[in-house]
């Protein structure tokens, strides 16, 4: 029996992901785990807005942060895309937004210390390559023809910006406002590493167990997010932008002199710092191989290969939450509130909540990245399923599910997984700053142990992983023939 | 057009940046390492920021930070000027930064300890030695960059079994802080624990430990622990002799509550030669290179 190519791929991910099941650590360690989760249930139910004055401040630098990085990575992003046909510019781009934005922020940390600079650039720069990239396409998808009307004494660059950049317009913008959602995310958890942002209280909180505070500050980012449509609007636009970098905190003066040492020193593999030559080199590029690439990369892939189907599994659940196939316009009301705080929590947020109740291992990152992932594919299978129209007699409940709706939408909901694969595998590696034993968990330890030539060495093997996984994908999406919009 | 572009965004960064350098050119700023809880830590450290304002009569600011490295880091990048380091991020801030000095040390800091604590759920008891039986249990330390958390319960593991800690226990971790360590095992995430011992007395002081739940099992012997580390450079900043004024405030801090925060009986002088055995540990245990 020969199966059609996409169930046949999605088989094999699967029983990867069983395999992967089979050798990854999973277990709950919490003595009383549900004593923790329901206290934690407790703490969103019963918020506690006024415990820091600097509550509102931190929302004000979250925002702020997100505007001044997401402005430069769009502005930049847009003159890349100008000239993305250079394979130099494509392959760049490419690198820099295989590094997290919390690598990022790890890296400049080390010579700009507590600059605003650090939180602008550590959005910013992924941003660049990522709308670089995504721009790009857009432009590239429309019709020459208006541009061949104009004479050319107009010159290319007029005529690029009256026919071309029209016809894409709306398509730019929307894909930018989207993009800021996620720099408020990005930016939140800038904070978990000691940028004055969300993230910086909600560890303090989380940690030390006040969960009403923290649940004030979930609950605050969550309206934050879910009013973007009430407060970014087009003519506040340019308001916003001139008046973000004024909110971005007062950090401390860079001293340029760390800037050189870094660049010279610091990241210069040691055995060549220390002048033992081209052996003492391989022996180190060996030990950070076996003592940590490898054990890192393993893990790693280990968990991504199984919250990636686990976070399919979910979206082929709950999309019929908010599909009006199954329910009425109240219950989706629910079940899209739901879906928000699934896709608005950040993956690094919920794992991070998830380990202190569960305690460490696998599963509090399987299980944050497929609630998160698989929030966001089923909001769009779900918004998709309902542009769908069915027959008056077409089966309900279950058949309905599996016989007209899934068979229509697994194309598209395969596209979306495979497009948030490497997205999966990048923050998978990032996790491991949290004590899981992945990539991100061995560049912690290299930069606690002060070894910043260890710590980018696999930042650098980090990013290459992911631009890997990320071919991968696109050529399993081409070989299948899936086609699908950029989330992040 | 492009250069255009280009130069309108570095004057825009350049204006969010020159604000914020030119407010505070001289402020005497310090950190801590966050070995504790956050909360506990601002409130100890706001008092010490207050009490040498008045002492050195310059503005002094605390600025707490996510990371031991991020202390260190801190420090080296002359953000901060003077620390609050334990043992082994002290070495390492000074190895980094010549000239640097150890000016204090806490009464309590000359013979540190580690406890090894464990969840009443094991049956481990108090013991001389450290007990076999805490083999393939989950291990809990703290951060990474801890001395009393991580490098000299490493250091007395290595000793003890002689194999490092991931190949004695099932499980490894590192919690962060010592109150965590604390709690993780209290609640039983982690069977054991290792934790500075002057987190574990001033929590039992104040009653919040369910002693049912969690005990010590073994007390490590002593080693040099927390200092304050001043930058070598403060005196062409601050002028003359500031160094020495700062030595001079700490070691006169006799706020009773203020020392009590640390917890700490006094701060008595200390100097880079204390920390040596510190050094070679950690260079034994491949933490320094």
């Amino acid at each position: 029996m020969t199966l059609a190519p996409t169930l046949r791929t999605s088989l094999i991910f699967l029983a990867i992901a069983l395999a992967g099941l089979m050798v990854a650590d999973i277990s709950i360690t919490a003595v009383n785990p549900w004593r923790d989760l329901g206290r934690f249930f407790l703490g969103m139910v019963t918020p506690d807005f006024f415990s820091y004055q600097g509550l509102a401040t931190a929302l004000l630098r979250t925002v702020a942060f997100a505007f001044v990085g997401v402005s430069l990575g769009a502005t930049f992003g847009f003159l890349l895309a100008l000239a993305f046909r250079w394979r130099a510019v494509r392959m760049g781009c490419a690198f820099v937004r295989a590094i997290h934005e919390l690598f990022w922020a790890l890296i400049f940390l080390q010579f700009f210390g507590f600059h605003p600079l650090t939180g602008v650039l550590a959005i910013a720069i992924p941003y660049t390559g990522i709308f670089a990239k995504v721009y790009s396409e857009m432009l590239d998808e429309t019709d020459p023809e208006p541009g061949r009307t104009l004479p050319p004494a107009i010159g290319a660059w007029l005529t690029f910006l009256y026919t071309r950049v029209p016809q894409c317009w709306q398509q730019l913008c929307s894909y930018t406002a989207y993009r800021l959602e996620c720099g408020l995310r990005s930016s939140a958890i800038l904070g978990f590493v000691g940028l004055p942002t969300l993230g910086f209280y909600l560890e303090a909180s989380f940690s030390q167990g006040l969960y009403s505070e923290a649940g004030a500050m979930l609950i605050l980012f969550y309206v934050l997010i879910a009013t973007i449509p009430l407060w970014l609007r087009r003519p506040l636009l340019p308001a916003y932008i001139v008046a973000a970098p004024f909110f971005l905190g007062d950090g401390f003066p860079i001293v340029w002199g760390n800037v050189t040492r870094f660049f010279t020193s610091d990241i210069v593999p040691a055995p060549l710092r220390h002048g033992e030559g081209m052996d003492g080199l391989l022996v180190w590029l060996a030990d950070v191989a076996v003592s940590d690439a490898l054990p890192g990369l393993w893990h790693t892939l280990v968990l991504t290969q199984v919250a990636l189907v686990l976070s399919g599994i979910i979206a082929l659940v709950c999309f019929p939450l908010i599909s009006k196939h199954f329910t009425g316009p109240v219950r989706r009301t629910g079940g899209h509130v739901m879906l928000v705080i699934l896709r608005s929590t950040p993956e690094y947020v919920l794992a991070y909540i998830l380990l202190q109740l569960w305690g460490p291992s696998m599963l509090p990152a399987i299980v944050a990245l497929a609630l998160h992932n698989g929030g966001i594919i089923a909001h769009l299978v779900g918004r998709q399923s309902s542009t769908l129209q069915l027959r008056p007699d077409a089966p309900r409940g279950f058949g309905r599910y599996s016989y007209e709706l899934v068979p229509r939408l697994y194309r598209s909901f395969l596209a979306l997984l495979f497009y948030r694969w490497e997205i999966i595998m990048r923050e998978t590696a990032i996790l491991g700053i949290l004590g899981i034993y992945t990539l991100g968990f061995y560049v912690d330890s290299a930069i606690q142990n002060i070894q910043f030539d260890r710590a980018l060495l696999l930042i650098v093997f980090t990013a290459l992983l992911n631009l890997v996984i990320d071919k991968l994908s696109r050529t399993i999406r081409a070989r299948l023939a899936l086609q699908t919009l950029p989330t992040c | 057009m492009l250069i255009r572009h280009l130069r309108r965004f570095a004057c825009a960064l350049a204006m969010t940046a020159l604000p914020l350098s030119a407010a505070q050119a001289d402020t005497f700023v310090f950190t801590a390492i966050p070995d504790e809880d956050e909360t506990k830590l601002i409130e100890r450290f706001q008092g010490v920021a207050d009490y040498l304002a008045e002492e050195l009569d310059v503005e002094v600011r605390y600025v707490p930070v996510k990371s031991y490295a991020a202390a260190v880091t801190a420090f080296r990048n002359n953000q901060v000027q003077l620390a609050w380091f334990g043992g082994l991020s002290g070495v390492q801030a000074r190895r980094l930064v010549s000239g640097s000095e150890a000016l204090a040390q806490g009464a309590e800091d000359e013979s540190f300890q580690t406890y090894f604590i464990a969840h009443s759920s094991t049956g481990l008891e108090a013991s001389d030695e450290l007990p076999a039986a805490i083999r393939d249990r989950t291990f809990t330390f703290g951060s990474k960059g801890s001395t009393s958390g991580r490098l000299m319960p490493e250091f007395f593991l290595r000793e003890s079994f002689g194999e490092a800690p991931e190949d004695i226990f099932a499980r490894v971790g590192y919690s962060g802080n010592h109150t965590r360590t604390l709690r993780l095992v209290e609640a039983g995430t982690y069977e054991v624990g290792a934790l500075n011992f002057a987190v574990w007395e001033k929590e039992l002081a104040d009653g919040n430990i369910d002693t049912n739940a969690v005990k010590v099992i073994w007390r490590t012997p002593g080693y040099p622990d927390y200092q304050w580390t001043v930058r070598g450079d403060v005196d062409e900043r601050f002028g003359e002799g500031f160094k020495d004024r700062v030595r001079t405030a700490l070691l006169e801090l006799d706020d009773p509550e203020l020392l009590a925060s640390f917890p700490r009986e006094a701060f008595i002088p200390a100097d880079n030669d204390d920390y040596e055995p510190i050094r070679k540990v950690a260079e034994e245990i491949g933490i320094l290179q």
